[in-house]
């Protein structure tokens, strides 16, 4: 295989990975905030919240992440009068994405610490929030981390998507490389081997930190 | 001190409470005795509004606790509370269990807490366990740190949920002589237990309960040696061997 068009075109590569990257960090970031609201909402005890975190969970996760970036892309910069620039759209519906599988681990890590936890709380006095933050969430917090992290590692994949939008990220670029060079083939292999070092740091440092939170047990 | 005034509760289509009426004076040590199902958990978990009531109302120091107005957290601090399965915070030290409460309900100084933990675990036997986590403790001793976590509250009534049912048989005498030790020192205590041993020693009285109602009360004289309920024999005739 001729690897003559790497050294040529490594910038492309590097922006790429640079745009991946952020996208990710900042779509994980934003996510997480997002499903942490709506874990919230979907354990409370008000019908109302609990029907709107469950509707817009069910409705982001069961339509393609592509129909949802197509949706936001050309439809959210009509509702916004300010323009933004591409990589914000990106972000943004990456993000509203990712918030609805973040909100479904959150919600099952609270939901696996032992109903008893909030019983003791509750019968040393503390009111429902107080045992929600000094008790069950230190403890979901444990349980969440690995698929937190996971999820990470889905987002960086994921992201390659939003490229048919236009957005300069690595897919996005290894298809440039692809039509300047005629090289039909090669350029995408970089690209498969860049993601898969990403994701595999990404997972390897994970597990460390899994098996030092487990060390602490 | 603790008033129940015609205790019902429902879990859905089921009956568990169909009338509680009964009066826990200051002082006094109630065992709660009965067949399994009978809803003696279900009454000491009303106690303290862990299970709300569907019916009847709950009086705690004057205080309507099933009054909607009423904030329970104020009174749960004047209940402790000791459970079957321990629920000790397993993400804390034991110190650290046990001075959550004085401190973060209380707002007492942690250092002036710390102290008062110290004594309460070497009134439990355990001391030289300060440091240590729940998951490196026996269930003896996860109780009696469980009963110490109760106690930092300074409760002015203590409610155990069959504290032994869950202990190995050889670790069931040292939680037992906490609880001896608690009585004797005048503690109002509510206690649902199998240990009929237990309940003849320490009880001021007897509550049998059957199918949600309290079938016979009395001292335990009056209970073990002449129960005048056939339910009550029947029962006492099972587990009295």
């Amino acid at each position: 295989m001729d690897l003559e068009f790497l050294i040529k075109y490594k910038m492309f590569y590097i922006s790429g990975v640079q745009n991946t990257l952020l996208l990710a960090i900042f779509a994980v970031f934003f996510g997480v905030m997002l499903g942490v609201v709506l874990a919230l909402m979907k354990l409370s005890k008000k019908k109302i919240l609990k029907a709107i975190a469950t509707a817009y969970i069910e409705f982001l996760r069961g339509t393609p992440v592509i129909v949802q970036i197509y949706i936001v892309y050309y439809g959210l910069p009509n509702v916004v009068p300010f323009e933004l620039p591409d990589m914000v759209w990106g972000i943004v519906a990456l993000s509203l994405n990712s918030g609805a599988y973040v909100a479904e681990i959150i919600r099952a890590g609270i939901q696996a610490v032992d109903k008893g936890q909030m019983e003791a709380a509750r019968s040393i006095g503390m009111p429902h929030n107080m045992g929600m933050r000094y008790i069950v969430i230190p403890q979901a917090f444990k349980n969440i981390l690995p698929a937190l992290g996971n999820e990470f590692i889905v987002v960086v994949k994921e992201s390659a998507i939003v490229s048919v939008v236009g957005i300069t990220e690595l897919m996005y670029r290894a298809d440039t490389i692809r039509g300047i060079t005629y090289k039909a083939f090669a350029p995408l292999m970089v690209a498969a081997v860049i993601y898969f070092i990403i994701t595999y740091t990404l997972s390897r440092l994970l597990g460390i930190v899994e098996r030092r939170m487990s060390a602490g047990d | 001190m603790i008033k129940t005034i015609n205790l019902h509760k429902h879990f859905g289509s089921l009956h568990v409470l169909k009338g509680i009426d009964t009066h826990i004076k200051k002082g006094e040590v109630v065992v709660v005795i009965g067949p399994s199902g009978s809803g003696k958990s279900t009454f000491l978990r009303c106690l303290n509004l862990l299970e709300q009531p569907t019916d009847g109302e709950i009086i705690f120091e004057g205080v309507s606790i099933t009054d909607p107005k009423n904030d329970v957290n104020v009174q749960r601090q004047k209940m402790g509370m000791v459970f079957q399965q321990f629920n000790l915070f397993p993400h804390m030290n034991v110190t650290e269990n046990v001075t959550i409460g004085p401190v973060k309900v209380k707002k007492i100084q942690k250092d002036k807490a710390q102290e008062l933990a110290l004594k309460l675990l070497e009134r439990v036997g355990l001391p030289d366990k300060a440091e240590a986590y729940p998951k490196q403790l026996s269930g003896g001793q996860k109780q009696r740190v469980a009963i110490a976590r109760a106690l930092a509250m300074e409760p002015d009534v203590m409610l155990f949920d069959e504290p032994t049912s869950a202990l190995d048989p050889e670790m069931v005498g040292e939680v037992l002589d906490v609880m001896k030790d608690l009585a004797s020192k005048g503690m109002t205590m509510v206690i649902v237990s199998h240990e009929m041993g237990f309940a003849k020693e320490v009880a001021d009285r007897i509550l049998f309960m059957d199918d949600g109602i309290i079938e016979e009360e009395g001292t335990p004289k009056e209970i073990f040696e002449n129960p005048k309920s056939p339910r009550t024999k029947d029962f006492l005739g099972k587990v009295l061997y």
